[in-house]
């Protein structure tokens, strides 16, 4: 059976079902293909950090547009997603680390992103929990975290109830372009068609990209996570340092969740999982920078599979090889935060043929060779 | 060759056995200070008191595993109170917590005899204190030397239902009553391929008629209503009887359970599939009946591979262990093989009249109350999941199992499902209108069970 609509959406990630919403809502006839279920890879099971300090320059434009929809995503979901404003605490464990804090603070400047130094002195005198090691730190105030579980099947959701058609279960197997129309089939036989084609498939927007004839070198990402077992609320701001080598925050409930380093992955099945010597370590490094978790129980971990470019930052916009097709993936661990607000750019690139933002950094035709 | 072997319980015990016999010093770990398995733990020293007490009719199994254990313990590298937290089957490697430190132990195959737990079904007031599973019950008596209450009413189904209230009648405990989810009929219709059991089975036509005899009330076909208390803990038990009245019964701690699950979740990790058996309720890894599995290197034996009890446990545990021995290039004894393959297939018949007797009664998780707590670890009530499972929640319906547990948390806390699972599964379904296998089970991740941050210098 061939279906036929206006733009096809393959991976149904937060930023995919974002695209979808989007879409919808200016009356365009959108399907998603997603293999599994919404949010079931990277979007799904990421640590939920809403940051934006920090952030490659070149993808500040997509964090303050994706943070402004984070901030009305009740309105626009029916759900905030637990989304809270807690602020975000990078902190320094060196001088060194210190001078990379303090080079940000132009960078964000320029941006408008707010960002305070918190300095030697006042560090321990505002964060008494934080352990010696720890000599500096910026705050960003808008910055927060959400509970990735709930973000992407809640635009998913919205988008159905906006008119699109999100296809769970429906793995596409082989893709074709006769010139003017997109066709994609499903493992179950089915044919799609459309004369758009949006790419957001993650990782494996790699191979969707591979199809069309533009390859690039994407790599599966897979985060390791972990979480406490829950404790006296204490740790308000979500916690990162710069290197990024270890994350924390907890939720009102009590639970830590912690992340840092990676775990294992076949993204051929897929399949994913944390390793136990990194759980370890990142558990090491979350107590050096809050002592007071000593003694607190993990009570799971877990992994998911994300892409990573070699230069950390995703390929988003138009093909190179392909007119209809655009790109949005590999997202290299920012994805969820930038999720949202990817969805609305891509709406606008497809409806308006045109975006405000700043796209030139994730060109696909920076890996042509 | 270097083997683990996980769990010193009935199954693990023989395994070792047939290794050790074999010429092969496992590497041996079991989370209790000195093995036994639940079934036969033994008590710290200062409480020792002598098998016939503590085990009753199964004090000469118990002591036979025991001595054999404590044979083999320097013919192996064991590792008591050692909790193996991942599993790596590719990689051939576990992951293990040993009094506060990790291990590491590689692996080139491995023999799991995780056991079982009890299995739950909340009823309201289920979290009071004073409220414990059968199981824990029995393990207080036999290993702490204490009873849950002074006064106490047993509640489920199942053969450890009688079997814990006859132990706390005779520890001297008053036994309030023993209220049976099971009606007689159930049973009754069983009673033929009960009598395959044997001794098994007279013993809990034994217990039943000490029980009687002793003017204990038992009362079968029940319905539990509600466990009520104070700040204090239990006060009673409010149940309906087979005839729809209302009854109570007074008393100051209840034990309760239908029957037992397996504590699988290391074959999980380990990427061994699971299938749903339909007669024991329980989602079971696959293995075949030496205790193979589809994942190379990887064997089963004993309840965690499927409930069969501690006799079919050490016959299990001996098979696997020649399966293993086999598959690496042993000679191994036909005789002996299809001596303990024909045993397995005759207590596997007396299992499934077992499971006919005591079916798991989906009805009563399914009926919770929606104010009632189903996951105690994350406080969530029966009616957050039904509601999770209805399309106007803004996250849309949760279509299965691991869906329902991210958007609700059921399943999330510090025992990760393992005591809520089953009743959350059949609230769910029911919810959805499919059928238990349809809506998946909950994916195990590690740890296991929880380990501790432990500060260290971090590399």
């Amino acid at each position: 059976m061939t279906t036929t609509c206006d733009v096809l959406i393959q991976g149904g990630g937060g930023a995919g079902c974002s695209a979808a919403l989007h879409l919808a809502q200016r009356g365009l006839r959108v399907i998603l293909l997603e293999r599994g279920l919404v949010g079931g890879q990277a979007s799904g099971v990421n640590y939920g950090g809403v940051r934006q300090q920090g952030r490659h320059p070149a993808e500040l434009p997509i964090a303050r547009r994706s943070r402004e929809i984070w901030g009305r995503l009740k309105d626009l979901v029916g759900t905030e997603a637990e989304f809270t404003v807690t602020g975000h605490l990078k902190l320094a464990r060196s001088d060194a680390e210190e001078a990379d804090l303090i080079a940000y603070l132009d960078v964000a400047k320029q941006y408008d992103l707010p960002l305070r130094m918190v300095g030697r002195n006042a560090i321990h005198r505002e964060y008494p929990w934080l352990g010696p090691k720890v000599v500096a730190g910026s705050f960003a105030p808008e910055d927060g975290a959400a509970n990735p579980r709930l973000l992407a099947p809640a635009l998913a959701h919205a988008a159905r109830t906006a008119g699109a058609d999100i296809r769970e279960h429906a793995e596409v197997v082989a893709h074709a372009h006769d010139g003017a129309r997109f066709t994609l089939r499903t493992k179950a036989g089915d044919d799609f068609t459309a004369p758009v084609l949006l790419n957001m498939a993650g990782f494996w927007g790699g191979a969707v990209a591979e199809a069309f004839g533009e390859s690039v070198p994407v790599a599966p990402l897979s985060p390791n996570m972990a979480v406490t077992e829950p404790l006296p609320y204490f740790i308000e701001p979500n916690l990162g340092v710069v290197g990024g080598n270890v994350y924390l925050r907890q939720i009102p409930r009590g639970n830590v969740i912690l992340g840092g380093g990676h775990g294992e992955n076949d993204a051929a099945i897929p399949w994913s999982r944390p390793l136990p010597e990194v759980t370890i370590e990142a558990t090491q490094r979350a107590v050096e920078l809050v002592p007071a978790l000593a003694g607190a129980q993990i009570i799971r971990s877990w992994s998911g599979i994300d892409g990573k470019m070699p230069d950390a930052i995703p390929v988003i916009g138009r093909s190179r090889t392909t007119p209809g097709l655009f790109h949005a993936f590999g997202f290299s661990g920012h994805g969820f935060q930038l999720g949202p607000g990817i969805g609305a750019i891509m709406a606008e690139l497809v409806a308006d043929g045109r975006t405000d933002i700043p796209l030139e950094a994730f060109r696909i035709e920076r890996f042509a060779t | 060759m270097k083997v683990a072997v996980v769990g010193a319980g009935p199954a693990g015990v023989r395994a070792v056995e047939r290794l050790v016999a074999a010429g092969l010093s496992p590497v041996w770990m079991d989370e209790a200070p000195d093995g036994g398995g639940r079934i036969y733990q033994r008590p710290p020293a200062p409480l020792a008191r002598d098998a016939r007490t503590l085990y009753g009719f199964e004090a000469k199994r118990a002591t036979a595993i025991h001595d054999t254990l404590d044979a083999l313990k320097p013919r192996t590298d064991w590792r008591p109170e050692t909790l193996v937290w991942h599993i790596r089957a590719g990689a051939k490697q576990m992951q293990a917590l040993h009094r506060g430190a990790q291990q590491r132990i590689d692996f080139d195959a491995a023999i799991l005899c995780t056991g079982a737990m009890d299995r739950v079904i909340p009823v309201p007031g289920w979290t009071l204190p004073g409220v414990t599973t059968l199981g824990a019950a029995q393990i207080a008596l036999k290993a702490q030397g204490c009873g849950i209450g002074r006064r106490v009413v047993f509640l489920g189904t199942g053969p450890l239902l009688v079997l814990v209230a006859y132990q706390y009648a005779k520890a001297g405990a008053e036994v309030a009553a023993v209220l049976d989810t099971t009606p007689f009929a159930t049973k009754a219709r069983a009673a033929p391929g009960l009598l395959l059991g044997g001794a098994t089975f007279a013993k809990g036509l034994y217990y039943t008629a000490w029980l009687k005899r002793h003017g204990i009330p038992m009362v079968e076909g029940i319905t539990p209503l509600a466990i009520e208390g104070d700040a204090q803990g239990v006060t009673g038990v409010r149940w309906r009887d087979a005839r729809g009245r209302e009854q109570h019964t007074a008393c100051d701690a209840a034990g309760m359970g239908w029957g037992l699950k397996p504590e699988a979740q290391l074959a999980d990790l380990a990427g061994v599939p699971f299938r749903h058996d339909a007669v024991q309720a329980n989602w079971v890894p696959v293995r075949d009946d030496a205790g193979r599995t589809p994942v190379p290197g990887i064997y089963l034996a004993g309840d965690g591979a499927g409930i069969g009890g501690a006799e079919v446990a050490e016959l299990a545990g001996a098979r696997a262990a020649l399966a293993l021995l086999q598959d690496a290039g042993h000679r191994i004894d036909p005789i002996d093989t299809v001596t303990l393959d024909r045993r397995l297939a005759g207590l596997a018949r007396f299992r499934a009249a077992l499971e006919r007797a005591f079916p798991f009664p989906a009805h009563l998780a399914r009926s919770l109350p929606d104010d009632a707590i189903l996951c105690r670890c994350e406080g969530l009530r029966a009616g957050e999941l039904r509601a999770a499972a209805r399309a106007e929640a803004a996250t849309g319906p949760a279509p299965e199992m691991n869906r329902a547990k991210a958007f609700t948390r059921v399943g999330m806390g510090r025992c990760q499902g393992r005591v809520c699972g089953a009743a959350a599964a059949e609230i769910l379904a029911a919810e959805l209108g499919r059928p238990v296998p349809r809506i998946g089970r909950l994916r195990g991740q590690p740890p296991v069970k929880p380990i501790p941050i432990v500060a260290g210098a971090a590399p």
